[in-house]
Order: structure tokens, then C-alpha cells, then sequence
């Protein structure tokens, strides 16, 4: 089985203090930590799984420059065989749609019985799956939590919907899943495993390679703003005794669809 | 049998005689035994390489200590002053011993030790080694301490010694015209039942008990290698290898320098064979007394961890992999198959078991190759993924960033500039720089640093983590890679001396980093400063005060006196020392990673620590690392005690009380 996964390089969450930039149409990029989008993580753990189970070869893919070949290298070192990135000076502003245009053409250049990409980027819209699948006229599943190889060229797949339900369902491939966190636990990257992959070469295309329609790649949705919300009340401290305040816990968390 | 008695050798047992069963059975003995120790030995030639041949004298005066004078044994006062008696007289009668054995062939080894002093002091001994099987047996059997497991094992090891000891009773008198004998010795009171007996009788026990001797003898030798008593053999050369660096860690392999770790095809243990050979002697050597899991913190809260086991489950692994009969079938993967993940992760290595082993068996090294090996292969909890990262990219494992590191000092320290001259750095590390509770400390810190020497000097964003439990969880090319940035950004500072308040960084800087400056705790400092009168005291009105030694500054580094020193210093402060104190203090949890970890067990370590600390009176308790004050003051809230007691830091104690 021939997976391709494809990975974005955003702002690490956990290891920056985000903040807005003076026009207020970005955030303030001087100092700031990228790394995988986390969802792209499980992604390629499981694709790295399917291959150990059922053969074959895992490729990771992104859009970007030579700043976004660090995450293909990560990724690489999880034990990824090929990266491929996808870089050309009017990939620069793309929108959803023009992102899923550049894979969409990297996919047909090749021969990938599937597509995973992570659910959503954390900097993202979670479009770029659902896109990608319809561009290439893929049947398409999101927020999966399970993939099952079933025979004659199916998969079974579990999704998670509303209130912690799954849905399980038969998909014919090839196809485009989105990958929710959790399906797995994505195995840990050292510095070894970086190093042994820094002299990986990693091929590069750009649109003329893909062949793509330049008129596609437009925006047609552009940021426009970016706000902080107001600061809420703060937290609730519960008051009274223990019992009184495990007992308004449970109450709230009730309420509030925490507990079933 | 025949009727001569006047020689072993000459006599005849079913027709054959004496001298040509006993030359047979002790070839036959010794061949067996040499085989078998062949084949133990087989797995050690296999393993990796170890270097532990050099300073032949120290090793030698560790021997005399821990060996010959069973240094540690006492620690359990009971337990260890039998097997003091025992081993005294294993020494004692190990010339017996052999004499007895050769009269099976010769002659001329009747006059040895039969009479004179060394006739008394070995018929003693022999009485002593007997009582102490008996006494040892009765309280395994009625009065089973918890730590020993339940095994019919040691029971016939106690029995067969204690057969050996009475057949040479016995032997002795049953002579028809015997030596005086030791009053009140085994052999006496023996004497004293059998005396009357007829002579042919006597003559069947004198001939009988010799042959029941020299068979005991050698079953007992042959049996040695497939259980703990083995270490009667291993513990002279377990302990002569001992490691000699406390608060290291052994490298990722011997004889590979930093520069070429890339090019080894694997890191750290991920089969049997990847153990070195000097841990596989451990695993011969460990005698299941359970001392290290009593003393284990992760075991006492109910971790998935007891020392003990990891040995004898890999002393009968490597029994079953490579039997004495057979072929070796070594490869079954050694985490899943021999011990679990959490196992692994559970240790703290905070060294109380290596601390209270009498062999000196090791088991952090052990741990963190096996962490190395699980790094390796991408293994590790999914909660010490974001740290760990946060480390790579940010230099903290909390991700912050690194330009906001100096912003606790609020003018208590200066940041290096590379223009003026400094003396002491003061190095902060991770916690100390970030957390909001713990930048208290450092302020503290810097004030008492101030008071004595002068405003300390510190790195600020040029610092990173010391990488000390990066380096313990097995990361080692990220701790490395820690290490060499702080130790140019250190020569570059400067600095001629380096203190520093965190125990892990403490222990970091001086045993793992190379070529620095000498490194020096805060308590040190304040002790050397209240030696020479530089601190000037308020007397403390209220409290009484505990203190809790850290891992990393007490057990692993030895400074156990000058923290107290210090607190005794200071007037009107009542001290009361808990139960498990210095080298035997309870870890709090763990630093570093530790405080990310997420393991299985019943109740928190420090919970356990702070009721110590309530048993012993104490109403204040003083740590004098970050990661103990972060555990201790959960813990405290934990277990209901707030209001009741308090935790503070020797920096933060000295920074209130001095009048400076």
C-alpha cells in the first residue's frame, strides 16, 4: 500500500506566546517556534503502522519553502521513507482551494492508493482534506479514529461524531482521510533520528513540475483580521464544604456535557 | 563398609576404596562445576564491554570494606549480623574445609586443624554457621520478613549448609579415640550424644557423615550457580568492579567518543546481550534480600518497579537463554518481553537502592540504558513528548521563551555581558528561571549569594536546561547537545567558580559536563559563609524544622552536613530529623522530566514523605531543591496537612533569617 500524508510546518502553540502584529492581519513571527502540526503527527504514525501491517511505503508531503523541509525531516525520522516539498514562489499566499490544487496535482503525478492529512492545521480552516478529495474526485472521510484494511480494495473506517459516538464505515480507496488525534500514539522523535535523516535529499517541484493551472492558485478567501477576545471573568471557585463542593462539580459538569 | 577408621583413604565403602570414590567424586564434582560456571560465564564474553580494570587499589580497598567487613550488612541490624556470622565462618572454615576434604585422599591432611587454636575457633565457627541456619530457617519460615519472597529455595540452601556443618559434627565425633573437642561446640555436644554409642556403630557414622560431608559439599557448590546463593562466588568480583563515580551515568557505549555516537547502529539496551557484562555479573550476584525494593520509593507507593526484580527476572531469563545444557537461544526483546515500559519509567533514580545493596549492585545505569534503548526506538510516554520537544526547540521543557529566562531575577542578579569580570556564576536552570513558585528560590538565592560574595552573575537567554534527566530519560544526543551549548556559553562567561541552588544541575555540572569550573551547591556556600562568620542571624521564633535530603545533593554527591550545619546555625531553630534521613531519604518524586511523568501508582511519593515529616514532629520542611519544593508543597496540600506544616527552601530559610 502506497500512503501519502500530507504535513504542514505551523507555530508551535505550546512553545510561543502568540501575539498580533501591528496591522493585526498576523501574528508576530520574530521568535517563534514551529514545528509539525500535531494532527499531521498521528497522520503519519498511522500510515507508518498500516505499512508495517500491510507493506508498501509512506510518503510525506508539504507546501512551502525551504524552511518547511524541517518538518518532512521529522517526519522522515519517524521512519517515513520519502519526503517531497512542493515549493514555488506563487505558492506564497495560497488559500485552501490553492493548497489543495498543489497536491491535488503532486497526487496524480503519482500512484498512492491513499491520502491521509491530519484533521485540521492549527493555524487552519481543516479544508485542505476535504478539497483535495474532491479535486481529485476521491470519496473522503473526516475526523477518522480507526482504519481497518478490508478486501477488495476497502477500508473500514471509524469516525468520531457528536458526544463521543463512533461511526464506522466502509470506504472504497483510493481515498482522502483526515486523521483525528488520538487514533494512535505517534512514537517519539529524538535528536539521533533527526541527524540520521539531515542529509536525506528531498526533492522539490514547483508548478511548472505539477503542471498546474496558475489561475487556480488565487485566493479567493483572505485574511482580513485577527483579534484577541476580551478577557472572560476568570475562573469559578466553587465555595462551601468539600461535600458541597464536589457535589456543585458534578452539577456543573453535568450541565455542561461533561459527564454522561 | 569397612571397620578400619583409622583412615578415610584406606577405608571402603561397598567394596571400593576410600581414596579412589572421594578422587572420583571431587573430579566429578569439580568437573561439574567448572562446566557449569563455563556456561554462566558464556553470556558475559557475549555482552557488551565495560572497563572497569583500572585503580586496582581502590577497588581493593572496596573489597576490604564492603567484602571482608560487610560494611553495609548491618544496615538491617538483625538480618545483617547473621549473615556476618555466617560469612566469618564460611571464611573460617573454608581451610577446614578443604583439609576435610583431602583426608578423602591422603593421609597427611589429618593433622590440619584438628587440635590447636585453629581447632577451637573453626569448631566454634561451625557451631555458629549451624545455630544461624536454624535461626535463619525459623525466622524465613515463622517470621518471614515481607521484603523476602516466599521460596523452598533458600530453605534447602539453609538445610544443605546446615547438613554440611553437622556431618562434619558428626564426622569429628565419632573418632574412637578423639581429641579433646571444644566444650560447648557442635561437635562436643555431639560427642557428648554418640559417646556411649558402640564402636562398630560409631564406625559406620564416622565413615557415613564423612561421605554425607563431601557429597553436601559438593551438591551444594553445583547448586550455587542456578540461584541466589551464587553470589557467594560473584560477590568478591561484583564488588572489586564495582562502579566507582557516584552521580554518573555511563556512556551510550564504552570506548565510543561524542563525536561518532552517530554512526552506532543502535543506543541503549534493546536485547539481553546489549547489557554489559559487569551488569549480568549483577544479575548473577543479586541475592533477593529485598533491601532495595524496601528502600525503593517507587516501589513502596505501589510503582510497577521493585529493583530486586529487575535482577532476578533477568538472572533466570539469562538461566532459561543460556541453560548449562543446550544451545543459547538469546533473543527475545527485553522490554515487552523481560520488563514493561512503566517499569522502566518508573524510576526516579534517586539511588536508595544502590545506596543499601550490600553486593553494590547497580541500577541506574541499567535504567537509563534501557530508557535508551525505548528513546531509540521512538518509545516514550506520550506526556514527556511536549516537554521534550519544548527542550529541543526552546531550551526549557516548558516552552517558553528563551528571551523572558532572566525575567525572575527583578534586579537580584546581573546578566553576563562578557565585558566585566566575574567571579561566581550563579547557574539557574529550568525551574528556577520559569515557574512562578520557584523563581522565588532563585531570588532568594541571588540575595544570600549577594550578602556573602556579592551580586552574582547568571547567563540569562544564553542559559538552557542542564539536561541532567534528559540525560537520566535516556535522551542523551539532546542532552548533549544541551550540555555543549551551556558549557560554551560558561567558558565564554568567564566564570571561575559556578553555584548553583538545583541539585540536578548541581549534580549536571559536575559529573556530567566536562572541564568546568568548580561547582558548588547554595547550602555549601551558606555553610562555608556561617564557618567563617560572614552570616549574621534573626533567631527563628516559631517551628519545629526537618530537613529533607535531596537525591541528587545528598546521596549522589554526599553533602549531607552542610545543609544542616546551617540550619543549626541559626538560633532558636529546632531541628528534628525524620526517620529515612540522609542516605537513606525518601525521593520526593523526582525532578526534571519526573514532574511530567504520569505513573501508575497508589499514592504520591511525596504524600508518603511529608507524613515522615509529620511523624517526626516537624511542622516546617526544608528541601533544598526546586523539583522537592514543587512535590512537597502538592504533597502537603494532598494529604490535608496545610495549615499544619510548610515547606521551604535552605536558600529561602538563610534569605528570611539572615540579618546581613
Amino acid at each position: 500500500m502506497e500512503i501519502l500524508v500530507c504535513v504542514k510546518r505551523v507555530p508551535d502553540i505550546a512553545e510561543n506566546e502568540i501575539q498580533i502584529d501591528a496591522a493585526g492581519t498576523d501574528i508576530e513571527r520574530e521568535d517563534l517556534v514551529y514545528s509539525v502540526n500535531e494532527p499531521d503527527n498521528y497522520a503519519v504514525e498511522e500510515a507508518l503502522q498500516m505499512v508495517e501491517r500491510e507493506g508498501g511505503s509512506v510518503t510525506v508531503v508539504t507546501v512551502g519553502g525551504e524552511d518547511d523541509e524541517e518538518v518532512l525531516r521529522r517526519e522522515m525520522a519517524m521512519g517515513v521513507g520519502h519526503g517531497v516539498l512542493l515549493s514555488d514562489d506563487r505558492f506564497g499566499d495560497l488559500d485552501g482551494r490553492g493548497c489543495a490544487t498543489v497536491l491535488k496535482a503532486f497526487v496524480q503525478k503519482g500512484r498512492y492508493d491513499l491520502v491521509l492529512t491530519g484533521v485540521q492545521a492549527e493555524d487552519g480552516c481543516a479544508q485542505v482534506g476535504g478539497m483535495l478529495a474532491a479535486l481529485l474526485d476521491y470519496p473522503f472521510a473526516s475526523l477518522v479514529t480507526s482504519i481497518e484494511l478490508l478486501e477488495g480494495g476497502k477500508l473500514k473506517i471509524g469516525r468520531e461524531i457528536e458526544g463521543g459516538s463512533r461511526e464506522i464505515s466502509a470506504i472504497e480507496l483510493p481515498c482522502v482521510l483526515s486523521i483525528q488525534t488520538g487514533i494512535n500514539e505517534p512514537r517519539y522523535v529524538g535528536m539521533r533520528g533527526i541527524r540520521q535523516v539531515a542529509s536525506v535529499p528531498i526533492p522539490r517541484f514547483g508548478a511548472a513540475d505539477l503542471a498546474i493551472d496558475t489561475e487556480m492558485l488565487q485566493a479567493r478567501v483572505r485574511r482580513v483580521d485577527y483579534f484577541v477576545p476580551p478577557a472572560g471573568h476568570g475562573a469559578e471557585i466553587l465555595q462551601g464544604s468539600r461535600e458541597e463542593k464536589v457535589e456543585q462539580l458534578v452539577e456543573l459538569l453535568k450541565t455542561k456535557g461533561g459527564l454522561n | 563398609m569397612g571397620d578400619h577408621i583409622e583412615s578415610i583413604a584406606q577405608a571402603s565403602y561397598w567394596l571400593v576404596r576410600g581414596r579412589d570414590l572421594f578422587l572420583f567424586l571431587y573430579l566429578l564434582g569439580l568437573a561439574s562445576f567448572a562446566f557449569i560456571v563455563t556456561r554462566r560465564l558464556a553470556p558475559l564474553l557475549a555482552a557488551r564491554s565495560d572497563p572497569r580494570f583500572d585503580r586496582p587499589l581502590v577497588r581493593l580497598g572496596r573489597v576490604l570494606q564492603y567484602w571482608l567487613a560487610q560494611w553495609r550488612h548491618p544496615r538491617y541490624r538483625f538480618a545483617g549480623l547473621l549473615h556476618l556470622l555466617v560469612f566469618a565462618g564460611f571464611l573460617i572454615l573454608a581451610s577446614r574445609a578443604f583439609a576435610l576434604l583431602g583426608l578423602g585422599i591422603s593421609d597427611r591432611f589429618a593433622s590440619f586443624g584438628a587440635t590447636g587454636w585453629y581447632g577451637s575457633v573453626r569448631a566454634y565457627a561451625a557451631t555458629a554457621v549451624f545455630l544461624c541456619m536454624v535461626v535463619a530457617a525459623i525466622r524465613r519460615l515463622a517470621f518471614r520478613p515481607r521484603r523476602y519472597p516466599r521460596s523452598a529455595d533458600s530453605i534447602l540452601l539453609l538445610g544443605l549448609i546446615a547438613i554440611l556443618m553437622a556431618a562434619d559434627g558428626v564426622f569429628e565425633s565419632s573418632e574412637l579415640s578423639p581429641p579433646s573437642l571444644p566444650a560447648n561446640s557442635l561437635s562436643w555436644l555431639l560427642r557428648a550424644a554418640l559417646g556411649s554409642m558402640p564402636p562398630a556403630i560409631l564406625v559406620k557414622l564416622h565413615l557415613t557423615s564423612y561421605l554425607a560431608h563431601s557429597v553436601t559439599f559438593f551438591i551444594l557448590l553445583c547448586y550455587r550457580p542456578f540461584g541466589i546463593q551464587f553470589h557467594v562466588e560473584t560477590s568478591l568480583f561484583a564488588i572489586y568492579f564495582a562502579k566507582l563515580e557516584r552521580g554518573t551515568v555511563k556512556p551510550v557505549a564504552w570506548g565510543v567518543p561524542d563525536a561518532e555516537l552517530d554512526k552506532l547502529k543502535s543506543f541503549g539496551v534493546k536485547h539481553f546481550s546489549d547489557f554489559t557484562w559487569k551488569h549480568i555479573l549483577d544479575f548473577y550476584t543479586c541475592a533477593d534480600c529485598g533491601r532495595c525494593a524496601e528502600q525503593c520509593p517507587a516501589a513502596t507507593v505501589g510503582r510497577p518497579l521493585a529493583p530486586r526484580d529487575l535482577s532476578i527476572r533477568a538472572r533466570d531469563y539469562v538461566f532459561r537463554s543460556y541453560p548449562v545444557f543446550g544451545p543459547s537461544r538469546d533473543g527475545l526483546p527485553v522490554i515487552g518481553g523481560l520488563f514493561s515500559e512503566d517499569e522502566v519509567w518508573s524510576c526516579t533514580t534517586c539511588g536508595a537502592c544502590e545506596a543499601e545493596c550490600p553486593l553494590l549492585v547497580e541500577y541506574i545505569d541499567k535504567i537509563v540504558d534501557l530508557r535508551r534503548g525505548l528513546v531509540d526506538d521512538g518509545k516514550i510516554p506520550q506526556s514527556l513528548h511536549k516537554p521534550l520537544k519544548a527542550l529541543e526547540s526552546r531550551g526549557n521543557p516548558f516552552g517558553k521563551p528563551e528571551k523572558k529566562r532572566a525575567d525572575w531575577t527583578q534586579g537580584t542578579a546581573e546578566i553576563v555581558n562578557g565585558a566585566s569580570d566575574i567571579g561566581t556564576l550563579y547557574f539557574v536552570d529550568s525551574i528556577t528561571s520559569y515557574d512562578d513558585r520557584i523563581q522565588n528560590i532563585g531570588r532568594a538565592t541571588a540575595r544570600v549569594l549577594r550578602a556573602i560574595e556579592g551580586t552574582p552573575a547568571i547567563l540569562g537567554a544564553r542559559e538552557r536546561d542542564s539536561g541532567h534527566d534528559v540525560r537520566r530519560f535516556g535522551e542523551e544526543m539532546l542532552f548533549q547537545a544541551l550540555r555543549d551549548h551551556n558549557s560554551e556559553a560558561i567558558r565564554a562567561s568567564g566564570a571561575r567558580r559556578i553555584v548553583t541552588a538545583d541539585p540536578h544541575a548541581f549534580n549536571a555540572l559536575r559529573h556530567d559536563y566536562r572541564d568546568m569550573p568548580p561547582v558548588e551547591h547554595i547550602s555549601q556556600t551558606a555553610a562555608r559563609a556561617v564557618r567563617t562568620g560572614q552570616l549574621r542571624w534573626n533567631p527563628v521564633e516559631s517551628g519545629v524544622y526537618a530537613y529533607h535530603d535531596p537525591c541528587y545533593l545528598g546521596r549522589h554527591n554526599g553533602v549531607y552536613e552542610d545543609p544542616r550545619d546551617v540550619l543549626d546555625s541559626i538560633p532558636g531553630l529546632r531541628r528534628v530529623e525524620m526517620k529515612r534521613c540522609r542516605d537513606r531519604s525518601f525521593c520526593c518524586g523526582g525532578g526534571g522530566l519526573a514532574l511530567f511523568y504520569e505513573p501508575r501508582e497508589q499514592e504520591r511519593m511525596g504524600v508518603r514523605r511529608v507524613r515522615m515529616a509529620a511523624e517526626a514532629g516537624a511542622t516546617v520542611l526544608v528541601t533544598a531543591c526546586p523539583f522537592c519544593m514543587v512535590n512537597i508543597e502538592d504533597a502537603i496540600k494532598v494529604a490535608g496537612l496545610e495549615g499544619q506544616m510548610s515547606a521551604i527552601d535552605l536558600a529561602e530559610l538563610v534569605d528570611r533569617q539572615m540579618a546581613n
